[in-house]
């Protein structure tokens, strides 16, 4: 960055996740994705005169956990507020939400920077619910003579998750997203799928003269749906609050919003005054009271989470990398400890799922949850190698056809014949006769070629169907030649 | 015997002896609503179809000597902000003219099920804020007592069609005093349950934290007869509160002797009418010589309560009315963009008081204004919470005048501040979520007067005795306008 | 004078309505007047006073997490000024 070394960027999120529950927060239309337009909407979320709201268990459940996953002190009294603004996606022009009393706050996560770990302020976690989708008819919303809302969205439970502005580049920024998605994931909040909205974020940006401790006019962009999206826009926010403080010119506080299209945000100066959303208590829910016995269920009910993952890898011998990557979705870090139960060494079972698994995974779009490998086959595919009975090459078709076929690999080496020739009586007399058959390859080995001795192992290999096991024809060949 | 003047009780007999069908009974107060509506204009919507289908259910029933629940094959109305499915539900307002609910509102849901057959949705101020009926949005209710006087309001059409025996019963709705004032107007029997006894599901929000739905009716039996099917804890209202519902007929007794009897003394401060006080002061008498005490209380607080009421009334009204934009249902007007569309359908669909409370309600939740106004008001109501739960350490029931005059000429009030002062007895009772009653005590100057009594929280019973005593040992009740003995002697 | 005209202009506004100039007028009047009633209560010291969040000790309702039906597509939109393909129409949103 340009400006890097003239001015500090200083970072907060809001995010918003969409929770995995079954129904809305507070009807019981369900919350499944991509339904009909309108065909996941009752009274109550259609907001109809004369209907009430009631607050679904599970979001209180939920909202808890994530709480605790997230480190905060969570509330002993909480409440819903009415936040009132006029808009179209949202069906009685005021969004039930949390105000004062929030349900979680004080948290923090932590995240890797090049000079170490750094903790993140968790300002706040709050219940709230859902808009609608307007769907404009034409390009853009500005552009659009006409639009159409579907209210299947409205009312789907959301978490707001508000951090401190502690965040300090563009790199903190991403990597603090990441953490916080994947504690979501693996906390069972979200399905946290952003290709279909479960993940929002709003950034607020500023920028503060380096050195300097006050905080930076700041502006803010909303709606971000990728980690994509959120980098690319505020290295052009940055770069572009940048060159108007070089200029001398001022940042204006606003609210901007990024165009995916043209890479550029853009200011959403509206006709109205700053948002004065008229908050009071909710008058239609009762507050909720949280007894602690409540809270150590849920605690109880969290399974380990990303960071404590990752040192157990750790602790396996993998290195960081393998288990960031190994981690970074609760799918994959419980296939990996599935596996691992069978008895495999923990380094070649994550070289494997990292790369020729992932790999096939990826041609059908497959998951880790229901991918058409088993942990158990995979490890024993990967005994079947450790006992010699086939090598790493063939176990990689062994791999395919267990993704094929779904059989187990001691079967499909049974069937296919593909055990390993480990036998060195058998391999001597193939190994003599591929010498007699090269005697040129051997000449030049003779000679100092040490390329020949890899062509005299290819045919050993392929006199056996690849199946001689490559570490003893070495060893034969290498006797053999030296005599 | 009068079937238009009789009892539920006595009309529930007729129909089990098989002395009359359900579809005759609604036939025959379908044929007096025809007759009484040119003067009186309670109804917004007769479902006359609906109504005989309804009663013809009842008759097959009872020809299949299968038992009837007490109220079934009753003809009954609706105030118009209580939604019915299939039924236009426009809480008097142009804005809903042409809004057909998809669903039942609770009640609605219970008097189906007990067998009541609906003949129609009854006229009431736009979105229940009004006294006098005057602010619905297509046309004014008379009183049956006087045709140039005000029903009172909000529930104007169903006190009116109450005491005018266009039905045996209604319901209405009461955010600060809408039962109460009309049923004192009219001259009938109008019951605000506590807070959360009876369910809001369905009942169009004016003011979420005050609204309750209640019955009128000609007597205390029927109030009681009423609240047993409508009353009940209800899931899909978060404020409806779990309590055991009672048989609230066992509290029919004749006797207040143990009773101790609070009259507090704002109640009967300035701007009481003389003629009204008289009656009041009458009513007091009458309890005393029936074994009751009644001494002065005080509720200090009392003074403060009007504008506290006003203040978190309009700022609940203001969020809860922000749905009507033309969006998903209602009238909408033609605009080239979205907040063009949102204003103009609002402009032309809300009526002037209703636009009025919007304003003053955004205005006490605005930034700056918050803490001075809406939660200055919230600490207010505490106080007077805290007055009404001292006096109750003494008393078990509170008695005052339920308005400070009569009903009113049409036309007469214009100055909407100025009407406010006639809630100032209702009010505080909604602030406090207590039960209310108020029942015909006597008459001035021809037209009924109210008396108004206020129990504890889930008080209902102690309510329904010392009002059913009252009843036994008055007349009141039994007087109904001149036109109306000429038109139920021919009935029956 | 607390409000001004300008103010009530403001606040129609806000509220989504748009007043004539007499409405102005009228309700500008009406809400100083109102405002000036209300003022009342300032009298009052209620520094140790508790808001009354809600009329009744009721807390923690919620529902299960079960799935309902919901309304069928035709009576969602039966109450719909305008539809299109199945969504609520609304004219050009101007930000």
């Amino acid at each position: 960055m340009s400006f890097s070394d003239k001015f500090e960027l200083v970072c907060g999120v809001e995010t918003h996740v969409e929770m995995a529950t079954k129904t809305k927060i507070f009807c019981g239309c369900s919350t499944e994705f991509g339904g009909e337009q309108n065909t996941h909407v009752c009274p109550v979320c259609l907001g109809l005169p004369g209907v009430l709201p009631v607050l679904n268990k599970e979001v209180v459940n939920l909202a808890i956990k994530a709480g605790l996953a997230l480190n905060c002190i969570i509330a002993e009294y909480s409440k819903f507020d009415r936040k009132n603004y006029y808009y179209p996606d949202l069906p009685k022009n005021y969004q039930t939400s949390q105000y004062d009393l929030p349900i979680c706050k004080n948290g923090w996560l932590e995240i890797n920077t090049p000079c170490g770990k750094k903790k993140i302020g968790i300002t706040r976690v709050h219940m709230e619910e859902d808009a609608g989708k307007l769907v404009h008819s034409g390009e853009t919303i500005t552009t659009s003579k006409s639009s159409g809302v579907d209210y299947n969205r409205a009312g789907v439970p959301l978490l707001e998750i508000v951090s401190e502005p502690d965040l300090r580049s563009v790199d903190e920024v991403l990597a603090y997203l990441e953490e916080l998605v994947q504690i979501m994931d693996y906390a069972g909040i979200s399905d946290c799928r952003m290709e279909q909205g479960s993940v929002r974020f709003d950034v607020n940006v500023s920028l503060r003269p380096r050195g300097s401790s006050e905080f930076g006019t700041r502006t803010e962009i909303k709606n971000l749906n990728s980690f994509n999206s959120v980098r690319r826009c505020l290295e052009y926010e940055s770069e572009r609050q940048a060159e108007l403080l070089l200029k001398g010119e001022k940042v204006e506080q606003e609210t901007r919003t990024w165009d995916e299209g043209q890479g550029i945000t853009l200011s959403l100066r509206s006709k109205e005054e700053a948002h004065d959303y008229r908050y009071f208590p909710e008058p239609d829910l009762v507050p909720i009271i949280i007894e602690r016995e409540w809270v150590e269920r849920i605690r109880a009910s969290l399974s380990e989470l990303p960071a404590a993952k990752r040192e157990r890898l750790k602790s396996l011998g993998l290195s960081e990398y393998d288990a960031a990557v190994l981690t970074s979705s609760k799918a994959m870090a419980d296939y990996f400890d599935e596996a691992f139960t069978f008895g495999v060494d923990a380094k070649t079972l994550a070289n494997w799922i990292m790369g020729d698994l992932s790999a096939l995974l990826k041609i059908d779009g497959c998951s880790f949850e229901n991918s058409p490998v088993s942990p158990r086959q995979l490890a024993g595919l990967l005994n079947l190698i450790k006992d010699g009975t086939i090598s790493g090459k063939i176990a990689k078709a062994v791999l395919e056809e267990i993704y094929k076929t779904g059989k187990d690999p001691e079967v499909i080496v049974k069937e296919k014949g593909l055990a390993q020739i480990s036998d060195a009586g058998a391999l001597e007399k193939i190994v003599e006769g591929v010498l007699a058959a090269n005697t040129k390859s051997v000449e030049d080995y003779l000679a100092g070629k040490e390329t020949a001795l890899g062509y005299l192992v290819g045919q050993v290999m392929k006199a056996t169907q690849g199946r001689a096991n490559p570490g003893l024809v070495n060893k034969l060949l290498k006797e053999k030649l030296s005599r | 015997m009068k079937l238009l003047n009789m009892s539920l009780a006595a009309l529930h007999r007729l129909l089990k002896e098989k002395k009359i069908s359900s579809t005759e009974l609604t036939k025959e107060f379908l044929r007096h609503i025809q007759k009484a509506e040119p003067n009186l204009r309670s109804f917004l919507t007769i479902t006359e179809e609906i109504a005989l289908r309804k009663a013809e259910e009842t008759d097959k029933k009872i020809a299949g000597q299968q038992p009837i629940g007490i109220l079934e094959g009753i003809p009954m109305a609706l105030k118009d902000n209580i939604c019915t499915e299939g039924i236009p539900t426009t809480c008097a307002s142009r804005i809903l003219e042409n809004f057909v609910p998809p669903y039942d509102a609770t009640v609605t849901e219970k008097l189906k099920e007990a067998g009541t057959v609906l003949v129609g949705k009854l006229n009431m101020d736009e979105f229940a804020m009004g006294s006098t009926t005057e602010n619905s949005g297509f046309y004014p209710t008379a009183n049956p007592w006087d045709f140039a006087r005000v029903p009172g309001g909000s529930s104007g059409g169903s006190a009116a069609a109450v005491a005018a025996r266009e039905v045996p019963f209604a319901l209405g709705s009461d955010t600060g005093g809408s039962i109460r004032q009309p049923a004192a107007f009219c001259g009938v029997v109008g019951l605000k349950p506590t807070y959360g006894a009876v369910s809001r599901y369905g009942l169009v929000a004016f003011a979420s934290s005050l609204d309750q739905i209640g019955p009128l009716t000609k007597t205390v039996e029927d109030s009681a007869l009423v609240l047993n099917i409508i009353a009940g804890h209800d899931p899909k209202d978060s404020t409806s509160v779990p309590f055991i519902k009672p048989d609230y007929t066992q509290y029919l007794e004749n006797n207040v002797k143990d009773m101790k009897i609070g009259v507090p003394r704002e109640f009967f401060a300035q701007g009481l009418k003389p003629e009204v006080q008289t009656v009041i002061e009458e009513a007091v008498r009458v309890y005393e010589q029936l074994g009751a005490q009644v001494e002065e209380c005080s509720l200090p607080h009392m003074e403060y309560a009007l504008p506290a009421y006003y203040l978190i009334a309009s700022a609940e009204c203001s969020s809860n009315l922000a749905r009507y934009d033309g969006v998903r249902y209602g009238y909408r007007a033609k605009a080239e963009d979205m907040i063009d569309m949102f204003t103009t359908s609002r402009t032309e669909g809300f009526g002037q008081e209703v636009k009025r409370r919007i304003m003053l309600g955004t205005y006490a939740l605005s930034s700056g204004y918050y803490d001075a106004y809406y939660a200055k008001a919230q600490k207010i109501r505490t106080l007077i919470k805290e007055d009404f739960e001292q006096a109750f350490t003494k008393f078990d029931v509170l008695l005052s005048p339920t308005t400070p005059t009569i009903a009113y000429r049409l036309g007469e009030k214009t100055d909407p501040l100025a009407l406010y002062l006639g809630d100032v007895y209702t009010i505080p009772i909604n602030l406090a979520g207590l039960p209310s009653i108020s029942l015909p005590a006597g008459f001035a100057d021809g037209m009924p007067v109210g008396l108004q009594l206020i129990g504890k929280h889930f008080a209902e019973g102690i309510l329904l005795r010392a009002a059913y005593t009252f009843e036994q040992n008055t007349e009141h009740h039994k007087k109904i306008p001149a036109w109306l003995e000429e038109a139920s002697k021919n009935v029956f | 004078m607390k409000i001004t005209e300008k103010d009530v202009e403001q606040l129609a506004t806000v509220s989504r309505l748009e007043l004539t100039a007499e409405d102005v007028s009228a309700y500008t009047k009406y809400l100083n007047t109102a405002l000036d009633y209300m003022d009342k209560l300032k009298k009052l010291d209620t520094s140790k006073v508790e808001p009354a969040q809600q009329v009744l000790p009721v807390k923690n309702v919620f529902r299960e997490d079960t799935v309902e039906a919901s309304l069928e597509k035709e009576l969602a939109l039966a109450n719909a000024p305008e539809v299109e393909e199945g969504s609520f129409k609304v004219p050009r949103i101007v930000l």
